[in-house]
């Protein structure tokens, strides 16, 4: 593609393949990625965004590599590749964890959500909506993962997750500032945008709860 | 990282028997600190053995009053359990000071008890380390140390354990119960799993090799008001400078145990018995031998009024 | 177009798109995952080979032997890249002075040593670690304290000459009957933005194209030429989001470069992205400073005497953290003294963070105003507001193009209530914590440069925003169409943007907070440009014409914008360029900040409570993406008032703390509700639009308010960031 195929608009998403490429395929194929001197791939069949995918893979890849190179699902960022920053956060068999501290091979049979399940442009999830309402992002490099954290998040108080900033942790949490705040905290951004992500999350969740 | 092979165990004994035939195996179970360390090259492990399919994921009581913790069980999972919260509420306060979300949904309960130091020399393979490369020396002792231990540590190693869970599990007694290629069992009191470094840091515990964590297990609940305070530079996903969990009892007696400040969670009974008599006393007992950098001396007095402002809590 | 007299009216000023909060345009594709970053363009490079970078391991010597047998027999490897095969590699004219890759030289810890290109990430990285170097390791100078005594003037520099003496300081100061002399440190910091250092390099024949995150499409690309020699007109640089920058990516670092020259060897894509361990000390920092003030005043609280001496250090030739440039435009007082001495450190680079210069001195500046508050028993705003000055106090000949810092600070004592700040220290305690209320002052400069912009006109009434400026979290996508459509008469929906890109218009990128309003100043030039065609198309004479709704209007004749391209796309390019408003007129931003805070009794914890600024900073295009901005830099300066601090190791010179475990921001439970307030003002000095920036001003003096509230709450005065608990612990009451 030419680069600047890539307009920004808000009436539409005027964009070029760039972005289309990386939510189409469904079977890829791993050659991109050189299987002819790979060292002993291991099957590995799991769901992403309620597809299912049967691929091979080097046992070292983790599951944010295999999302973003293998399967170039883009979407799941790479902060710092070691469990500090939440920007790989993804939602698997309904829990979020940080994509990056996992290899792709424990997740034999997972259901894994990441954010191009949560919304597509035309089709936002609420949460998604709430972050552009309040702009709770600016670089939008952290934004994936504070979003399929703030799922996350609200699902947690309601099955009554305890969390650090609880007086009595055998209550029940309520969906409180400060619990979001607290929760919200793997999941650095730092361009500062706190405020406002708290606002998209009490916002959906005020509507919800 | 450095290749390795990977196979799923789908049950503890097919686990250790595959420790048992893959020389430079490690178990995975969350993955979270030994990943961290493998894409660093400072673990490197030649085999996998995945362990997240082997069961152990329970919470079960046990016939005496207390529970027995699956060694699968996630941090969350651990944190969220009815009894622990009511019961052993200073577990509940210390697996959720720890980590992120994320990782809590992750991690397992004997995966924490083993996490490695977060020693910033340890993380950098550039520098000697004597836990990473023995023999290689201690770039924290005279270097930076703000973080590190002010006791039980050596003139070889300074590093802190930095687990919040087992600093809640020591003040229980708790009990590790661990299994062997051969089929046999044992279980040693939590005090007796973590080695103090000596002249040989890199080992850590008192496991044998191809020796399997398989269940914590708490005693009855005994009671009291539970206290977990962790004090960190930032409010949350932070390792500790210091934490301090207590239990108290209406009668004023208790027991404490200290996270952030020694190679393992730091408890000693003799402090137990000062804690009547206040804080000032308990941390002179808890913290007699203590031999800080000019880094970390902070964090006696640190610990002395944080633990002053738990007893005083507790009274109100 | 050139901006050489002030702005009168124009169509900016009908406000009906600019000024309005409009949602980010980019937010759809942002919060789906759908922008692609500069490691993400698997469309673009579909058979990228992975590079590693590999840094050195010490901090100052020389390479003896790379011994590369191993790692070239590792599976996957495709080539190694090192100073033994990469050819000769040159220099960026300014910003790194220190080596893309090292050898023989080491010039600092974690410098590139080699590129490890292989078929895939895992293999790249496992290649690296079978590398085996020996050095010959030299000591070095990683201690700026130590150099206090001896570091010389620095030398001139872009910020101005490094030493001014107005009037009689060193006798005003003696004879001043309160006096404060006090000295600061401010630690170095890490902009830690969060998308990594990356670089996707394709080769198409000879041309280049490299996908990059940068703040700065034409310096990344003259800079790439000059390192590399490739011929800048064979290179194409692209960028249309990037994950932070901070100051960080406003030069290269080594994974351009690497890339480039990697691609070219294998023959197909790679791409690079520094592994986070390795991104704080191959890259730059804000470097340390030690500051010392002195403040003379009489009891009126008069200012009669000011200085501000700043020790910073860097690799020779390398920027100035010139602490001392805010005060030269601050605060009132005829006698005048600052001076900027510089260290020569083996340390990784230092390089510009956000508000350079600003943030580090105001810091100690704006904590020396509350001390010298409480010596004359002044309110600390009261204080601030009595040494106000209309004239930049350097050149009083020279007057601010507008200066409404007063207003601020009534205005924001009054939202906070001020008035309930405890007069006195350590006065109030709630349930174990120390409440406190700290203010400060902000300022950072408002510049402007010359940038252009092409707009088109589509037979569908579309328009489009075409230059190559870059959107680093800022808005600048959002703020670009809202000009547009304000000069066009469309609704935002009508525009789309397109920037990031050297193929086209170049503007000054992103940075030091001028790309707002020159960036919109540009696309301002060329929709004048665009207006006149379209009013000539449509047989409009005169520049009369009147764009609103979609429609153009001429007298009683109204006829659809798209119309004027329905014979075929219209198109107008221009450069807006400035003349010597700026010399003119002291062009600056300005806030107050308010904070208040808890600290915890027994454990010296400190939890801030709330936050509010108020802002001057000329007319606010978008007063969504705009607080965003702000709150950014109050986030920030929270992190740098209380935990961020990169460690020196003294030994072996490097930062210790080189990851986001270990070194800290702030995460979401480090920060309260914020409140942003933007005064209702335009300045016409600065730009047609008549805005300045705001993406720095937010972090000036914010952590100086923080430190100030903690003394308030407290009673423990520290002067070294950041403020963490073991430096007044000890002097806590017992409990």
């Amino acid at each position: 593609m030419k680069p600047s195929d890539i307009k920004v608009s808000r009436r539409t998403v005027l964009i070029g393949t760039a972005a289309t490429a990386a939510i189409a395929s469904v079977r890829p194929s791993l050659g991109a990625t050189g299987d002819e001197v790979a060292a002993a791939r291991m099957p590995l069949s799991l769901s992403i965004n309620r597809r299912s995918y049967d691929v091979e893979v080097d046992p070292r890849t983790t599951l944010l590599d295999l999302l973003r190179e293998n399967l170039k699902l883009t979407g799941t960022k790479k902060g710092c590749d070691h469990g500090q920053c939440g920007a790989c956060t993804v939602i698997v068999n309904g829990r979020r964890i940080n994509s990056c501290l996992s290899l792709a091979l424990m997740h034999q049979g997972d259901e894994c959500t990441t954010i191009e399940g949560l919304g597509e442009p035309d089709q936002l999830h609420e949460v998604q909506s709430a972050f552009i309402k309040h702009d709770a992002f600016q670089c939008g490099y952290c934004t994936p993962g504070q979003i399929c954290s703030s799922v996350a998040v609200m699902d947690e108080i309601k099955r009554g997750v305890p969390s650090h900033v609880m007086a009595d942790v055998a209550a029940q949490p309520g969906f409180t500032e400060t619990e979001v705040r607290e929760r919200m905290s793997g999941n650095i951004c730092r361009c500062g945008a706190y405020s406002n992500i708290l606002d998209a999350i009490m916002d959906v969740g005020g509507a919800t709860s | 990282m450095r290749p390795f092979s990977y196979q799923r165990a789908t049950s503890a004994a097919e686990a250790l028997r595959l420790a048992s035939e893959l020389p430079g195996a490690r178990f995975i179970a969350g993955g979270t600190n030994l990943l961290d360390l493998m894409k660093l090259s400072i673990e490197r492990p030649s085999h996998l053995i995945d362990i997240n399919r082997i069961g152990l994921d329970r919470i079960e009581d046990t016939p005496e009053g207390g529970l027995r913790i699956g060694a699968l069980v996630r941090n969350t999972d651990l944190a969220s359990h009815k009894r622990v919260r009511k019961e052993y509420a200073v577990l509940t306060k210390a697996v959720v000071a720890g980590a992120s979300g994320q990782i809590r949904n992750k991690a397992s309960t004997a995966g924490n008890l083993l996490q490695r130091t977060r020693c910033p020399y340890f993380y950098n393979t550039d520098q000697p380390c004597n836990k990473r490369n023995p023999g290689s020396g201690c770039s924290a002792i005279g270097g930076f140390s703000r973080s590190l231990a002010i006791i039980g540590a050596s003139d070889t190693c300074i590093a802190t354990q930095p687990s919040d869970m087992a600093v809640a599990l020591r003040l229980l007694d708790a009990i590790i119960e661990i299994e062997r290629q051969d089929g046999s069992g044992r279980t040693i009191p939590i005090a007796d799993l973590y080695k103090a470094p000596g002249t040989s840091p890199d080992v850590e515990t008192t496991l044998a090799a191809g020796e399997l964590i398989t269940a914590v297990v708490l005693p009855p609940p005994s009671g009291g008001k539970h206290f977990y305070h962790k004090v960190r530079d930032r409010a949350s996903y932070a390792f500790a400078l210091v934490s301090v969990a207590v239990i108290v009892h209406d009668n004023g007696s208790g027991k404490v145990a200290l996270g952030g400040v020694a190679p393992k969670p730091w408890r000693l009974e003799t402090a137990d018995a000062a804690l009547p008599l206040g804080a000032e006393a308990a941390t002179a007992t808890l913290l007699a031998s203590a031999t800080p950098t000019h880094e970390n001396a902070y964090k006696i007095p640190l610990v002395e009024r944080t633990l002053g402002s738990i007893l005083s809590q507790a009274r109100s | 177009m050139r901006f050489d007299t002030p702005a009168t009216t124009n169509p900016i000023d009908q406000l009906r798109v600019i000024g309005k909060p409009h949602d980010r345009i980019d937010g759809p594709l942002k919060t789906t995952g759908n922008a692609t970053y500069a490691y993400e363009q698997h469309a673009a490079a579909p058979n990228a080979a992975y590079g590693f970078i590999l840094g050195a391991g010490i901090a100052k010597g020389t390479i003896k032997s790379i011994d590369l047998d191993e790692a070239r027999r590792a599976p996957g490897t495709l080539e190694i890249i090192t100073y033994e095969n990469a050819g000769p590699l040159g220099f960026a004219p300014f910003i790194p002075r220190t080596a893309a890759l090292a050898g023989p030289r080491v010039t600092h810890y974690h410098q590139a040593i080699a590129l490890v290109v292989a078929e895939t990430f895992e293999q790249a990285r496992d290649a690296a670690s079978h590398i085996r170097i020996t050095y010959s390791e030299e000591a070095g100078r990683y201690d700026l304290a130590a150099q206090y005594d001896t570091a010389p003037i620095a030398p001139d520099y872009i910020l101005g000459p490094s030493e001014m003496r107005i009037n009689d300081f060193d006798g005003a100061f003696a004879s001043a009957p309160f006096q404060l002399d006090e000295t600061y440190t401010t630690p170095p910091e890490s902009h830690a933005m969060m998308e990594p250092q990356a670089t996707t390099a394709v080769w198409e024949g000879d041309q280049l194209i490299c996908w990059t995150s940068t703040q700065g499409i034409a310096v990344a690309l003259g800079d790439l030429a000059a390192v590399t020699g490739i011929p800048p007109e064979n290179i194409r640089v692209v960028s249309p989001f990037i994950g932070g920058g901070f100051g960080s990516k406003s030069f290269n670092h080594a994974d351009i470069s690497l890339a480039a020259i990697a691609a070219r060897m294998v023959g197909r894509p790679v791409k690079v992205a520094m592994q986070r361990p390795l991104v704080i000390n191959n890259t730059t920092h804000r470097p340390a400073t030690i500051q010392r003030i002195k403040l003379g005043a009489n009891a009126d609280g008069k200012i009669t005497a000011i200085g501000h001496e700043a020790l910073f250090g860097n690799v020779e030739n390398g920027w100035q953290e010139s602490a001392i440039v805010p005060t030269r435009h601050l605060y009132a007082g005829a006698n005048r003294m600052t001076l900027a001495r510089m260290a020569t450190l083996d340390l990784p680079e230092g390089s510009t963070m956000r508000a350079p210069c600003e943030a580090a001195g105001m810091m100690a500046l704006e904590i020396a105003m509350d001390e010298m508050a409480e010596k004359l028993g002044m309110d600390p705003v009261e204080f601030r507001i009595v040494n106000d000055t209309q004239v930049s106090p350097d050149h009083p000949e020279r007057p601010f193009s507008l200066r409404k810092l007063n207003e601020c600070f009534r205005l924001g004592a009054d939202r906070f209530g001020w008035q309930d700040r405890p007069s006195r220290p350590r006065a109030v305690q709630e349930d174990g914590w120390y409440i406190g209320m700290g203010t400060a002052a902000a300022i950072r400069g408002a510049l402007a440069f010359p940038s252009a912009a092409r707009v088109r006109l589509a037979s569908d009434g579309i328009v489009t925003v075409e230059c190559d400026m870059t959107d680093i979290g800022t808005g600048t996508y959002t703020v670009l169409a809202q000009t547009a459509a304000e000069m066009m008469g469309v609704d935002i929906d009508q525009v789309a943007v397109s920037l990031g890109d050297s193929n086209l218009p170049a503007t000054a990128g992103s940075g030091g907070q001028y790309g707002c309003a020159s960036s919109t100043g540009a696309v301002y030039a060329a929709c004048v440009k665009l207006r006149e065609l379209v009013a000539e198309t449509l047989g409009f004479p005169g520049g009369e014409a009147i764009f609103e709704g979609g429609m153009v209007r001429h007298g009683e004749t109204s006829l659809p914008l798209a119309i004027a391209a329905a014979n075929g796309e219209l198109a107008a390019e221009d450069l807006m360029e400035y003349g010597d408003l700026f010399q003119t007129f002291d062009q600056q931003t300005f806030g107050a900040h308010f904070v208040k805070v808890a600290v915890n009794s027994a454990t010296a914890e400190v939890r801030v409570r709330s936050m509010l600024m108020v802002c001057a900073a000329g007319r606010i295009l978008n007063p969504k993406t705009a607080r965003s901005q702000v709150i950014g830099g109050m986030t920030m300066g929270l992190g740098g008032a209380l935990m961020e601090e990169l460690v020196v190791d003294k030994n072996r010179g490097f930062f210790v703390n080189h990851d986001l475990a270990s070194y800290e921001v702030p995460v979401h439970a480090d920060i309260p509700h914020q409140e942003v307030v933007f005064l209702d003002e335009v300045d016409p000095y600065t730009s047609p639009l008549k805005a300045k920036g705001v993406g720095e001003l937010g972090i000036s003096g914010v952590a100086a308010a923080i430190a100030n509230a903690i003394y308030n709450a407290t009673g423990v005065r520290v002067r070294q960031y950041p403020m963490t608990l073991e430096k007044y612990l000890s002097e806590l009451p017992q409990i």
